[in-house]
């Protein structure tokens, strides 16, 4: 560990606001990548089987 | 070999086949690219030396650098995609090149906002109108550019030839952006790394470096196959593989299939 106590782990000499900031952005572009894929996939599924239910009336 | 090649081309360029084998491989790829990541974010935040010059904020590298190389690599990708599909006329091609460019509209914010962050308390300020900067905006535009052709384009085949047209050309602006902090004097620090030279890097700053940019990649090929998939299956949905993977009984379909339902069952809920 470089930081000797949690504090000034959050701290960063006085970069903390940046570098989490930035850590931030890169949570939220990973959550957006990882979602928008999975809520695609639903919907797309539920789309054909309406469609099939559709089809076979 | 020939054989071998023209018989890879025909899987490649098969829906069923792509949608099978990305099935297999996403859960590897995913498990790597986490575990490579999270290694490389924890160890660059906590472990790694601050640097004499730039401190602390030095550490929004890890996120940087993996960000800016990928967005670049992702375009290239769809570019490549771009020519493939439209010389041999490969529809699959065309999906990849199509689901690529969010992924790397993304990762082109991504290093565009961190570049900024990181900008402030090295440079003083947020943005200059530098080569580097404005040729990585480019990109951005780029893929916009690309994302609003699908998006305005109801013919099908006409937005997949206009989309691969425009990443190719776009692509002069990637040795653009390779080569911009050597050609204009700029703001914007020279390469951390090179293939041909050794890092400039400390090796305790250097290796965490190496674990993101490698677990980047894993993620990305997730987020292709994963999107690509989508395509895939609105796209086939009239083929008896496609409606057999949504309704027959787990008991009537090969292994891989069965896999699926499963997968698709627990989706649904």
């Amino acid at each position: 560990m470089f930081f000797d106590s949690f504090s000034s782990f959050i701290q960063m000499g006085n970069h903390g606001f940046y570098v989490w900031l930035c850590y931030g952005i890169f949570a939220v572009t990973l959550a957006v990548n990882f979602i928008s894929p999975m809520l695609t996939r639903k919907k797309v599924i539920k789309d054909i089987e309406r469609q099939l239910r559709r089809d076979q009336k | 070999m020939w054989q071998a090649l023209t018989r890879l081309y025909h899987k490649l360029g098969s829906p069923k086949w792509f949608y099978e084998i990305s099935g297999r491989w996403m859960p590897w790829f995913l498990i790597i690219g986490s575990a490579l990541t999270a290694v490389g974010v924890v160890w660059g935040l906590a472990f790694a030396p601050a640097d004499y010059l730039q401190g602390n904020s030095f550490r929004i590298i890890y996120i940087h650098v993996p960000s800016a190389l990928l967005s670049q690599s992702a375009y290239i990708m769809m570019a490549i995609a771009g020519v493939v599909g439209l010389v041999w006329k490969m529809k699959m091609s065309f999906i990849v090149g199509k689901v690529i460019a969010p992924i790397g509209a993304s990762l082109a914010i991504l290093a565009l906002l961190t570049g900024a962050i990181w900008g402030k308390p090295t440079w003083g300020t947020w943005w200059v109108w530098d080569a580097r900067l404005t040729s990585m905006l480019i990109l951005l535009f780029l893929y916009f550019g690309v994302i609003a052709i699908y998006n305005a384009i109801e013919s099908e085949d006409m937005a997949n030839k206009a989309a691969a047209v425009l990443s190719i050309v776009g692509s002069i602006n990637i040795p653009i952006i390779k080569y911009s902090v050597e050609w204009w004097n700029t703001l914007h620090q020279p390469a951390t790394i090179t293939l041909t030279k050794k890092p400039t890097m400390a090796p305790e700053m250097f290796i965490p470096l190496v674990f993101t940019i490698v677990g980047f990649y894993c993620l990305f090929a997730v987020w292709v196959f994963a999107r690509t998939r989508n395509e895939i299956l609105w796209r086939e949905r009239r083929t008896n593989w496609v409606k057999k993977l949504l309704t027959l009984p787990a008991a009537n379909v090969s292994k891989v299939s069965a896999n699926e339902q499963t997968e698709l069952k627990g989706a649904d809920k």
